[in-house]
C-alpha cells in the first residue's frame, strides 16, 4: 500500500522520473521484533545539495539538505557550522511538539556532522512529512542522514535511529505503526551511530522498567545495523551506477 | 579494510595504506582525515568523512571520489564567478561557497590605482582561486603571476551560463573525456568551465549554444562509447537529418 501510494506522489513532483526503489526487505506478515520494509529514493529533488524520499513502512519523508551556505549573523558560530533543521508537517503550521523534533535532530547532526570543517557556515535540512504511520521521529533522523550521505556533507559518522514501544501487556514492539504506538505504554526512540553502534541520541516517554530499557537498547543496536547496511546497499548501487 | 575503488561511507576506518618508498608518508586527498580523538594515542586512524569511491595514485595517494554539487573554494582552482557586490576597492563575487569571495580592482592585467577595470554588477568573471581557507574569505585574481590575464578576466558578449554538478565539470575536463573535442569539430565554440561547477558557453548562433549545452548536460553519467554516439545523433538532428 505505501509503495503504491508513494510512487503516485513522485509521480506527481516529476512524471518522468519513476524509476526503482531501493528495498531492504519484505515481510509482510512481520513480527514484533522486526522491522517494516525500508526503501529510499535519492537525489528526487533537483535544485538542493542532496535529497531523498525515505519510506518506513508507511511512513514516507521527504528531506532536504543545503550546505555549506550563508548563516545569518545572529546564527553564526565562529568555531563551528549552524545546523538549521526545519520540519514541515502534512498539514497545519509547526507547533511545539515539531519544534522539539527539530531541536532533537539539529542537536543530534551537531555530533554527526564535522562542524568543525565549515566555521562561519550553516547547514539546513528540510523535512516534509508526507506520510505517518508511526516511528515518525526515526524516519525523520534516518532521511536526513541519507539526505546529508546524497550532499556529500563531511560527517563524522552515519546515524540510524530505530523506535521501540512498549505495548500494554508488556511486549516490547519495533518501529510500530501509528496505532500499535497509540495504544502504548512506553515510547522509546534511540539513534546510534555507525562507528561502534554505540547510541549518540535517546528520546522515550510514558513508564518502563530499567531491564526492559536495557533490552531495547541492545534490540535497537541489532536492528540500527539493518539500517546501516540499508545506506549501504542504497549508496553502492547509487555511485556505482554513476561511474 | 575497504579495497580501492569500492564504495566507502562515513566512519569507515581504513588501514594499510601504502607509503611512500623514501619516506613511509602518505598522501591523503578529499574525503579522508586523521581521527581527531585518536590524535593522543600513537595509532593514527584514517577515517573516511564524505560517501564516494576509495581512489589510489601511486605511490602513496589517496582519496574518495564523491558526487557532490556544492563547491568548497580550494587553492588554485579556476572558477567563474558573479559579481554581486562592488564595495571600494573591491569587488564581492558569488563562486557558489558559503561566503562571498573578495576580488581587488587591482587583480586584473593593465588595472592602475587610475585605471580601474570595467566591471559591472551582475559581470561574469573567470578567475583564480588564491587564498581559500576555511577560517578566511576566499581571495580571487583575474591575473597570473607575471601580470598577464592568460584567459582569464571579465566574460562578456553574451553567451550562456550552466550551472552542474562538480562531478560534470571534473568529468568533461579530465583527459580522457572526448565530449569538447568531438562538439568542437563540427561547432565552433567558446567555453569557460568553472571547477565550481558553472559552465559558459558560447556558440555561434542561440540554437548551437543550446545544443552544446544540451550535450554536456546529457553526458553526465555516460561512458566515453555513449558520448560519441550522443553527439554524431545530436549533430544529425542540428543539420536535419
Amino acid at each position: 500500500m505505501g509503495r503504491i501510494k508513494l510512487l503516485v506522489f513522485v509521480g506527481i513532483i516529476n512524471s518522468m522520473y519513476l524509476k526503482e526503489f531501493d528495498i531492504l526487505e519484505v515481510n509482510p506478515e512481520r513480527s514484533s521484533q522486526q522491522m517494516r520494509t525500508i526503501t529510499c529514493e535519492c537525489g528526487i529533488l533537483s535544485r538542493c545539495d542532496g535529497s531523498c524520499c525515505l519510506c518506513q513502512g508507511d511512513t514516507t519523508i521527504m528531506a532536504s539538505v543545503n550546505g555549506p551556505v550563508e548563516v545569518k549573523s545572529s546564527k553564526e558560530c565562529i568555531d563551528q557550522a549552524y545546523i538549521e533543521v526545519t520540519y514541515k508537517p502534512k498539514v497545519g503550521l509547526p507547533g511545539c511538539p515539531e519544534k522539539s523534533l527539530e531541536n532533537f535532530i539539529s542537536s543530534t547532526c551537531k555530533s554527526v556532522i564535522s562542524v568543525n570543517l565549515h566555521p562561519r557556515a550553516s547547514f539546513s535540512i528540510v523535512l516534509q512529512e508526507v506520510e505517518n504511520d508511526g516511528s515518525l521521529m526515526s524516519c525523520c533522523v534516518n532521511a536526513a542522514c541519507m539526505a546529508l550521505l546524497n550532499a556529500a556533507v563531511p560527517l563524522n559518522y552515519m546515524m540510524a535511529a530505530v523506535t521501540i514501544i512498549v505495548s500494554e501487556d508488556g511486549e516490547l514492539v519495533l518501529d510500530p505503526t501509528e496505532k500499535q504506538q497509540a495504544a502504548a505504554v512506553a515510547y522509546m526512540m534511540f539513534v546510534y551511530s555507525s562507528k561502534d553502534f554505540s547510541l549518540i541520541a535517546s528520546s522515550s516517554s510514558g513508564q518502563y522498567s530499567d531491564e526492559q530499557f536495557q533490552r531495547c537498547l541492545l534490540i535497537g543496536a541489532e536492528s540500527s545495523k539493518q539500517v546501516f547496511k540499508f545506506y549501504r546497499d542504497t549508496m553502492e548501487k547509487q555511485l556505482i551506477s554513476k561511474v | 579494510m575497504p579495497e580501492v575503488g569500492s564504495v566507502v561511507l562515513p566512519g569507515d576506518v581504513i588501514t594499510d595504506l601504502k607509503g611512500s618508498e623514501s619516506s613511509g608518508k602518505t598522501v591523503l586527498g578529499p574525503g579522508l582525515r586523521i581521527d581527531s580523538q585518536n590524535v593522543q594515542d600513537e595509532r593514527n586512524e584514517i577515517v573516511v568523512c564524505k560517501p564516494g569511491i576509495l581512489r589510489h595514485r601511486d605511490p602513496n595517494v589517496y582519496w574518495v571520489d564523491s558526487h557532490q554539487k556544492r563547491y568548497i573554494p580550494t587553492k588554485g582552482d579556476s572558477i567563474i564567478g558573479i559579481v554581486t557586490i562592488k564595495s571600494g576597492d573591491n569587488f564581492r563575487v558569488d563562486i557558489g561557497s558559503n561566503e562571498l569571495a573578495s576580488l581587488s580592482y587591482l587583480a586584473f592585467e593593465g588595472a592602475t590605482k587610475r585605471n580601474r577595470p570595467d566591471v559591472k554588477i551582475g559581470d561574469l568573471v573567470y578567475a583564480r582561486i588564491v587564498v581559500a581557507n576555511k577560517d578566511m574569505e576566499p581571495e580571487i585574481v583575474c591575473i597570473d603571476s607575471m601580470g598577464r590575464s592568460s584567459g582569464l578576466g571579465v566574460i562578456r558578449e553574451g553567451g550562456f551560463l550552466l550551472h552542474c554538478s562538480l562531478n560534470l565539470v571534473r568529468k568533461i575536463l579530465s583527459k580522457e573525456c572526448p565530449l569538447l573535442k568531438l562538439l568542437g569539430s563540427t561547432l565552433p565554440y567558446e567555453t569557460a568551465i568553472g571547477m565550481n561547477g558553472r559552465i559558459w558557453i558560447k556558440g555561434r548562433s542561440t540554437v548551437e549554444t543550446i545544443t552544446i549545452i544540451n550535450a554536456i548536460e546529457k553526458s553526465e553519467f555516460s561512458s566515453n562509447e555513449q558520448i560519441k554516439a550522443m553527439v554524431r545523433q545530436t549533430m544529425d538532428h542540428l543539420s536535419g537529418f
